[in-house]
C-alpha cells in the first residue's frame, strides 16, 4: 500500500464518521423539524437536544479533518471541488453556520419566542445542509468535475439527477439514522412511548430510503453509467452487503433490539460509502483524475499520516471516555458541590 | 495545477477579500475567547477548591456556560473558514495546500481534543468528582493554545514561505516541518497567544465592570473583575515586548510591511518615527515625527538603515494609510492598557483596593473593546501588510482567487448571516450574563445536559 493509498482510506474512514455520527446530528435535526407544536414537540426537542448537546462538536470536527486531509493530501482534488461547487458548497457552509450557533443559542435562551426562532433555524438547516453535501458527492461521483479552477459548470454540475439523488438519499439516511439511534437513548433515558415513536419513524425512513436507494440504481445507470457498472461488478459485494445490513436493521428494530440495531444500521451506511469509494478507485475525480496524478508528495503524505496516527492515541480514548461518560446519569444533590 | 480558463473580475475579487476578511475578523474574536477563557474558567475552579468559597465555583460555572456558547459558534465560524480557504481562494490550496497542511492538520487533532474535553467539562460538572473535573480543563487550555498556534504558524508561511521549490509552477520537494517553523512562527505565534489571553481578560473584566459600575460591587462582581483582568494586565508588558520583537524581526524579514506599517518610503538612515498621518502624494503627511526613532527601534542607532518602500516596484507595495493607522491603532490601545493596569497596580499597593475613581472602571468597560480593536488592527497590519501577495515573493492574491463569477453574492449572503450571529450571540451572552449569580439556573450551554423542567417563559421578564 502506498502512502497515498493510505491517505485515501484514512480520508474515507473519517468521511465514514461524519457520515454515520454527524449524519444522525443532522438527522436529529430533521425530527427536531418535524416534533410538531411547541407544547406538543417539547418532550422529543428536549430528547434530541438531551443527546446531541454533548457531542454534535466532536462529530462535527470530522468535517474539517476531511476538509483539511483533502487539501493537504490532494490539493487540486481540494481546489477543483471547491471553486466548481462553491454555490452549493457555500449554502452548506450557511446552512452549518446556523445549525450549531443556533442548537447553541436555543440551549442558552428561556424565551418562547426565540426557541421557536432559533428552533427552527436548527431545524431547517439541519435538513438543508445534508441536501447539498450530498448534492456535491453526486456531482464528484457523475464526474461533473473536472480539474482546475471552476473548469466544471457551475449551475448543471450540482443540479442533475445524480446529485439530486444523492442529496436526498443523504437526508433520508441522516433521518433514519437519527431516529435509529434516539430509540436506544429515549429508552435509556426513560421515556419508552418515546422510543416507541421513534421506532416507528426509524422503520417508515429505514424503508423509504431502501427503496430510494433501489430507484437510483436506475438513476445511475442513466445519468452516470461509469458508476453503476462497477457498482454491480466490482462494488457489488460491497452493495449486497449494504442491502443485507439494512434488512437486518429493519428486521432488529421490529424486534425492539435498540442498541444492536446500531451496528448493523452503521454497517448499512458504510458498506455503501465504501462501495461508492470502490466503484470510483482510482479516479478522484473521474472520469479522468486518477489519485496518483493530484498526491501531495511523499514527504507530506508521510508527515500527515504520522501525525494522524500519534493524535490517534490521544483522541479515540478521549473520544471514548466523552461517549461513556454522556451515557451516565448526574449524580443527584452533587451540583455545585465543592 | 491546471490554470482555469476564468479569469477573475477586480469586483470579485474584492468581493473574496471582503468575505474573508468578514469571516476571519469575526473568528479572530472567537477564537481568542477559545483559548482564553478554558484558562480563566480553570483557574477559578481550583481557587473554588483551594478556598472553599463557592463565589469561585459560581465564576467558574459563569464562564464555564459562556465558553460552552462561544466554542460552539467560534466551531461553525471556524468551519467555514476551511470551507472559505477552497472556495474563495482555490489558487492558494490548489497548489500551496501540501505545503502548509501539516499545521492545519495538526490543528484539526488539537481543536479535536478541545472540542471532547469540552463537552466532557460542561457534560461533567455534576457528574465527575470536582478534582477530576478540573483536571479535564487542563487539555482544553493546552489543546486551545496549541491551535492558535498551529493556525498561526500557517499563517506565518505565507509571510515567510520556506520548505518547497517552485518548478513550472507546481511544487517540489516539500519539506511541511521546515514550512511550519518558518523564521515568522516564534514572533506571530507569541504575539497572538498573547493576544488571545489579553482579549479574553480584559473583555471578561469589561463585563464585570459595567455591573459593577451599577451596583453590584459584591465579591462575585470585585473576583469577575479582578481575576481576568489582573491576567490581562500582567500579560500587557509582556505584549509589548513580544510586539517590538514582530516589529524588529520584519525589519529584517519582511521590510516592505515595516515600511507600510511605518510609511517609510524612501530608504536610508535617521528615520523617523511616525505617529498618525495619511499618503499624499506618495508621501505619509500630517504624522507626529519622533526623530531617529525608527532607526532607534530597530537598530538602537540613528544610523540604522531603514528599507523604505522605494525598493520594491508599486505594483508590489501594500496600501499604506490603512497599515499604518491600523498599527497606530495597535500600539496607541496597548500603552492604553499598560497604563490602566499600571493605575490598579498603584491603588492596590496603597490600599488593597481597586481605584476609588468610577473613571477607572468606565475605562475598564472600554478596554473591553479596545482590546478587540488592538486585536482586530493587529490583524489587519499583518494581513494587509503582505498584500498584493497571498504568499509572500510567490502568489498574488488576484492569482489566488476562484474564477468563477457571483463571488460578491456570495460576500451579501455572508455578510447578512454574520450580522444576524453577531445580533444572536451578543443577545445571548447578554442573557446569559444577567441571569443572576445562580450559575445552575435554567439557561444551559449546548454541552450541558439540560435542566429537567426548563419551561420557558412566555415573555420577556
Amino acid at each position: 500500500m502506498t502512502a497515498a493509498q493510505l491517505m485515501l482510506a484514512v480520508l474515507w474512514i473519517g468521511l465514514t464518521l461524519y457520515a454515520l455520527l454527524a449524519g444522525a446530528d443532522f438527522g436529529a435535526g430533521f425530527w427536531d423539524l418535524l416534533a410538531g407544536g411547541t407544547a406538543r414537540g417539547r418532550p422529543q426537542r428536549h430528547l434530541i437536544e438531551e443527546v446531541i448537546g454533548p457531542v454534535w462538536e466532536a462529530n462535527h470536527v470530522w468535517l474539517i479533518f476531511v476538509l483539511v486531509l483533502l487539501w493537504t493530501g490532494f490539493p487540486p482534488v481540494f481546489a477543483a471541488v471547491m471553486s466548481t461547487l462553491y454555490l452549493p458548497l457555500t449554502l452548506a457552509a450557511l446552512g452549518i453556520i446556523a445549525r450549531g450557533a443556533a442548537f447553541a443559542f436555543r440551549k442558552a435562551s428561556d424565551v418562547l419566542w426565540q426557541q421557536r426562532l432559533f428552533g427552527a433555524a436548527f431545524a431547517l438547516s439541519s435538513v438543508v445542509t445534508p441536501y447539498f453535501l450530498g448534492t456535491v458527492a453526486g456531482a464528484v461521483a457523475s464526474g461533473r468535475v473536472p480539474p482546475g479552477l471552476a473548469a466544471g459548470n457551475l449551475i448543471r454540475s450540482w443540479c442533475n439527477p445524480t446529485s439530486v439523488l444523492g442529496g436526498v438519499l443523504a437526508v433520508g439516511t441522516c433521518a433514519y439514522l437519527a431516529a435509529m439511534y434516539l430509540c436506544h437513548d429515549a429508552r435509556r433515558l426513560g421515556r419508552p412511548d418515546l422510543a416507541a415513536a421513534y421506532r416507528r419513524r426509524a422503520l417508515v425512513t429505514g424503508l423509504a430510503v431502501g427503496v430510494l436507494a433501489l430507484a437510483g440504481i436506475a438513476v445511475l445507470h442513466a445519468d452516470a453509467p461509469a458508476l453503476s457498472g462497477n457498482l454491480v461488478h466490482r462494488a457489488l459485494p460491497l452493495v449486497i452487503g449494504s442491502g443485507l445490513a439494512g434488512a437486518a436493521s429493519l428486521a432488529l428494530l421490529v424486534a425492539r433490539r435498540y442498541l444492536l440495531v446500531r451496528a448493523t444500521a452503521a454497517l448499512a451506511v458504510t458498506a455503501i460509502l465504501w462501495g461508492w469509494a470502490v466503484a470510483q478507485y482510482p479516479y478522484m475525480l473521474p472520469p479522468g483524475t486518477p489519485y496518483t496524478e493530484v498526491a501531495a508528495t511523499p514527504a507530506v503524505l508521510a508527515a500527515v499520516l504520522v501525525v494522524t496516527g500519534a493524535g490517534a492515541v490521544i483522541l479515540l480514548p478521549s473520544l471514548a471516555w466523552l461517549l461513556i461518560l454522556f451515557q451516565r446519569q448526574p449524580a443527584p444533590g452533587r451540583h455545585d458541590v465543592v | 495545477m491546471v490554470v482555469g480558463v476564468r479569469a477573475a473580475g477586480p469586483a470579485d475579487l474584492v468581493a473574496a477579500r471582503e468575505q474573508m476578511a468578514l469571516s476571519l475578523g469575526w473568528h479572530i474574536v472567537l477564537a481568542c475567547l477559545g483559548v482564553g477563557l478554558p484558562a480563566l474558567t480553570a483557574f477559578a475552579e481550583w481557587r473554588a477548591i483551594r478556598t472553599g468559597q463557592p463565589v469561585y465555583l459560581a465564576l467558574a460555572h459563569r464562564w464555564a456556560k459562556a465558553m460552552g456558547v462561544l466554542f460552539a459558534v467560534g466551531a461553525v465560524s471556524g468551519t467555514i473558514l476551511s470551507f472559505e480557504m477552497g472556495l474563495l481562494w482555490p489558487g492558494l490550496m490548489g497548489t500551496y495546500g501540501q505545503v502548509i497542511g501539516l499545521p492545519f492538520a495538526l490543528e484539526g487533532f488539537a481543536f479535536f481534543i478541545e472540542a471532547i474535553f469540552v463537552g466532557i467539562y460542561l457534560y461533567g460538572w455534576d457528574r465527575l468528582p470536582r478534582r477530576v473535573h478540573l483536571l479535564t480543563a487542563v487539555p482544553i487550555v493546552v489543546s486551545g493554545v496549541a491551535s492558535a498556534f498551529f493556525v498561526v504558524s500557517a499563517n506565518a508561511w505565507m509571510n515567510q514561505p520556506r520548505g518547497f521549490r517552485l518548478v513550472d509552477g507546481g511544487v517540489t520537494g516539500v519539506r511541511p516541518w521546515a514550512a511550519m517553523f518558518n523564521p515568522a512562527t516564534a514572533p506571530q505565534t507569541i504575539h497572538m497567544i498573547l493576544a488571545a489571553f489579553m482579549v479574553t481578560g480584559f473583555l471578561t473584566a469589561s463585563v464585570y465592570a459595567v455591573g459593577m459600575l451599577r451596583g453590584g460591587r459584591d465579591r462575585y462582581h470585585r473576583l469577575g473583575f479582578l481575576i481576568p483582568f489582573t491576567a490581562a494586565a500582567v500579560l500587557t508588558p509582556l505584549q509589548i515586548a513580544a510586539g517590538d520583537y514582530a516589529a524588529r524581526f520584519l525589519a529584517h524579514y519582511q521590510p516592505t510591511k515595516l515600511a507600510a506599517i511605518e510609511g517609510v518610503f524612501n530608504t536610508g538612515s535617521h528615520v523617523p518615527l511616525h505617529v498618525g498621518g495619511v499618503v499624499r502624494d506618495g508621501q505619509l503627511r500630517y504624522a507626529i515625527e519622533i526623530p531617529d526613532g525608527l532607526s532607534l527601534l530597530v537598530g538602537y542607532r540613528p544610523s540604522t538603515v531603514i528599507t523604505g518602500l522605494d525598493r520594491v516596484p508599486v505594483a508590489d507595495r501594500p496600501p499604506v494609510t490603512p497599515v499604518h493607522l491600523a498599527f497606530d491603532l495597535m500600539v496607541g490601545v496597548g500603552f492604553g492598557l499598560l497604563l490602566l493596569g499600571a493605575w490598579l497596580l498603584l491603588a492596590w499597593w496603597r490600599r488593597r483596593d481597586l481605584p476609588r475613581p468610577a473613571l477607572f472602571l468606565r475605562l475598564a468597560v472600554l478596554a473591553g473593546a479596545g482590546s478587540v480593536a488592538a486585536l482586530e488592527a493587529g490583524w489587519v497590519v499583518t494581513e494587509v501588510g503582505r498584500q498584493p501577495w497571498v504568499v509572500y515573493g510567490y502568489l498574488r492574491t488576484a492569482d489566488a482567487v476562484n474564477p468563477a463569477p457571483g463571488l460578491t453574492a456570495g460576500l451579501v449572503l455572508v455578510a447578512a448571516t454574520y450580522v444576524v450571529l453577531t445580533v444572536a450571540s451578543v443577545h445571548v451572552l447578554r442573557r446569559l450574563a444577567h441571569a443572576g449569580q445562580d450559575a445552575a439556573g435554567p439557561l444551559a450551554a449546548p454541552q450541558e445536559a439540560a435542566p429537567p423542567q426548563a419551561a420557558p417563559q412566555e415573555t420577556v421578564p
